[in-house]
């Protein structure tokens, strides 16, 4: 376990997002094998068999994700949903600024494994630079037949777009992502239908993150079978950990599976920023319940042991919080972040964020009172557990709860001495 | 002159039809096109992102996107638009002194525009570059490890840039 690299063993050349750079390392090498040696139930089988699960957040399985797309007549659509948003995760953008190559690979193997002819890149606006990147690498490989009418001389069609996002977290939720591509307000969309019946304009549609795509030519390359020899039996390969907050070296880190937090954290990391001690730590993205410094240090970076302390693995994102942290503070601002992105279709979410905002913000300037604290227990409980269309109410309850249940003593050192008036 | 698409955006729009099979697909790009034209969307551009896309879009259709999407500027911007994520690992890093820093140099307050029309202040949620912060995105450019002074820095040497 620890530092293992697939995706990131060349992140030291400086021209890494070149065809000519990523050809002169076997890129590209997979697809061939994929498209003249493979079908697409092959293709597919060998992705269910190295086990790999979605990169984005859900942890699904990218495999039998791929395998619920219908035989039908109809187009079927493939999109990389590279609209990086959650706090705290920042892995995304690496990967699209100097492995574009590796992610345009993976969506044409993945294209040829659901007999999709065109996809979509959609990138988060923000990401001028990523964008740019992405677009040159896309006519570099049409330019090399490596996308359009006949790739790689080998009888198969496949047209690749890029698409731009203009500021919307909820458009990272895939039907959202869907109807933004569309052209409408980036609403999630009720399910069923879920997109591998009727996703983009109606039509099957998978749609994957971006270091999803990035393993898959290295799944074809060594084989299913090999790859799930790497990280643990139910979360095999490697990681993209994003390392922010009170810690030395910050980063992005590839690591095995299964490699403990404490290792991420004092090892690779370096340890907390000025030799102070380990408050706790947000381990999956913003939306992930936080863990004290006692879990994080019995934590390793899988699914599973995440998921056993009541907490998710989700985007990748690791946020470290030193003695000094003020969670009240940090809390608040989370808040304020689920209540800015709430996209407004459903009332729990829309009000709900709205208030438990209002209220940490109250407790955060010292006029809050326990009710308050109450109420925002009250208000998390009618907002979670498919009260909404999407789990955006239900990621700001996993912001805010578990740290005030967590850390009580410092929300209470907080709240106003109520002051009971005798008659 | 009534606005249309300048000959850049033109060529653009041009490129982004066969890339998708639903006209209404390209009301996103179309606006990022005005914007790249005008510095903002209005009421003008929007009619006319409608008419060249055509039936079914509407007015009313472009302006819900415009109004959802927070990159799309409702009103004039400065020729420098400096946006500072205030979220969790920026903030970690120190992200209200930039901020501050910023606000007071320019005697401003967040979300405000220079009288000069130089400068908008504006506080963003997560820019994504979280292990680099305190991050602000001026223009289409991100600047990452910030300081007081690198920042005043940054901003003396894009003023000279013009």
């Amino acid at each position: 376990m620890g530092l293992k690299t697939l995706l990131t063993t060349h992140i030291g050349a400086g021209d890494s997002h070149t065809l000519k750079h990523y050809q002169s390392v076997g890129g590209y090498e997979s697809l061939k094998k994929a498209i003249s040696e493979m079908t697409a139930e092959q293709i597919v089988n060998d992705v269910k068999n190295s086990g790999l699960r979605g990169r984005g957040g859900a942890g699904f399985p990218t495999g039998n994700k791929w395998g619920f797309i219908p035989k039908t007549e109809k187009p079927k659509y493939l999109i990389c949903n590279g609209d990086e948003g959650e706090p705290g995760t920042f892995k995304d953008r690496m990967l699209l600024e100097r492995f574009p190559h590796m992610l345009i690979e993976g969506m044409i193997i993945a294209a040829k494994a659901i007999d999709s002819h065109q996809g979509y890149i959609y990138i988060r606006g923000e990401f001028h630079k990523g964008i740019r990147i992405v677009e040159t690498a896309v006519e570099e490989a049409y330019k090399a037949g490596l996308l359009g009418k006949n790739v790689l001389g080998l009888g198969y069609d496949f047209d690749l777009a890029v698409y731009s996002g203009a500021g919307a977290y909820i458009c990272g939720e895939e039907s959202a992502l869907i109807n933004s591509l569309e052209g409408r307000r980036g609403h999630p969309r009720l399910k069923p239908p879920f997109p591998a019946v009727s996703g983009l304009y109606a039509c099957p549609t998978v749609v994957n993150n971006v270091e999803t795509f990035c393993n898959v030519p290295h799944i074809i390359r060594m084989t299913g079978e090999e790859y799930k020899k790497i990280g643990t039996e139910k979360s095999p390969g490697t990681r993209l950990f994003a390392v922010s907050g009170h810690v030395k070296k910050p980063g992005i880190y590839e690591v095995e599976m299964g490699t403990p937090m404490k290792e991420l954290i004092y090892d690779i990391c370096g340890g907390i920023k000025n030799d102070k001690s380990l408050k706790a730590v947000i381990p999956g993205g913003s939306s992930s319940p936080i863990l004290t410094a006692e879990e994080a240090m019995t934590a390793t970076m899988d699914y599973e042991s995440i998921a056993s302390l009541k907490s998710m693995l989700g985007s990748g994102a690791v946020i470290i919080l030193s003695e000094e942290t003020d969670l009240v503070e940090t809390t608040y601002r989370l808040a304020e972040f689920y209540s800015h992105e709430s996209c407004g279709q459903c009332t729990p979410c829309r009000e709900g964020t709205h208030w438990v905002k209002d209220l940490l913000h109250k407790i955060k300037v010292g006029e809050g009172t326990e009710k308050d604290v109450e109420l925002i227990f009250s208000l998390s409980r009618n907002m979670e557990g498919g009260t909404t269309i999407c789990p955006l109410a239900d990621a700001c309850v996993m912001a805010v709860r578990p740290t005030m249940t967590k850390f009580k003593e410092e929300f209470s050192l907080r709240l106003k001495k109520e002051v009971s008036v005798s008659h | 002159m009534a606005y249309q698409f300048s000959q850049e955006s033109e060529k653009r729009f041009q490129r982004l039809i066969p890339q998708f099979p639903s006209k209404r697909s390209l009301i996103l790009p179309c606006l990022f096109l005005l914007q790249t034209d005008k510095g903002f969307v209005d009421t003008e551009g929007m009619q006319y992102i409608a008419d060249r896309i055509g039936a079914p879009v509407s007015l009313a259709q472009v302006h819900g996107v415009a109004t959802f999407y927070t990159m799309y500027n409702k009103k004039p911007v400065g020729k420098l638009h400096i946006q500072i994520c205030a979220n969790i690992s920026c903030y970690l890093a120190g992200s209200d002194s930039i901020t501050e820093h910023v606000c007071s140099k320019l005697g401003i307050k967040k979300g405000e525009t220079t009288k000069d029309k130089k400068y908008t202040v504006d506080e963003v949620q997560c820019l994504g570059a979280c292990g680099f912060g305190p991050v602000a995105q001026i223009n289409d450019k991100y600047y990452e490890n910030l300081t007081p002074e690198s920042i005043e820095k940054i901003l003396s040497e894009l003023e000279k840039e013009g």
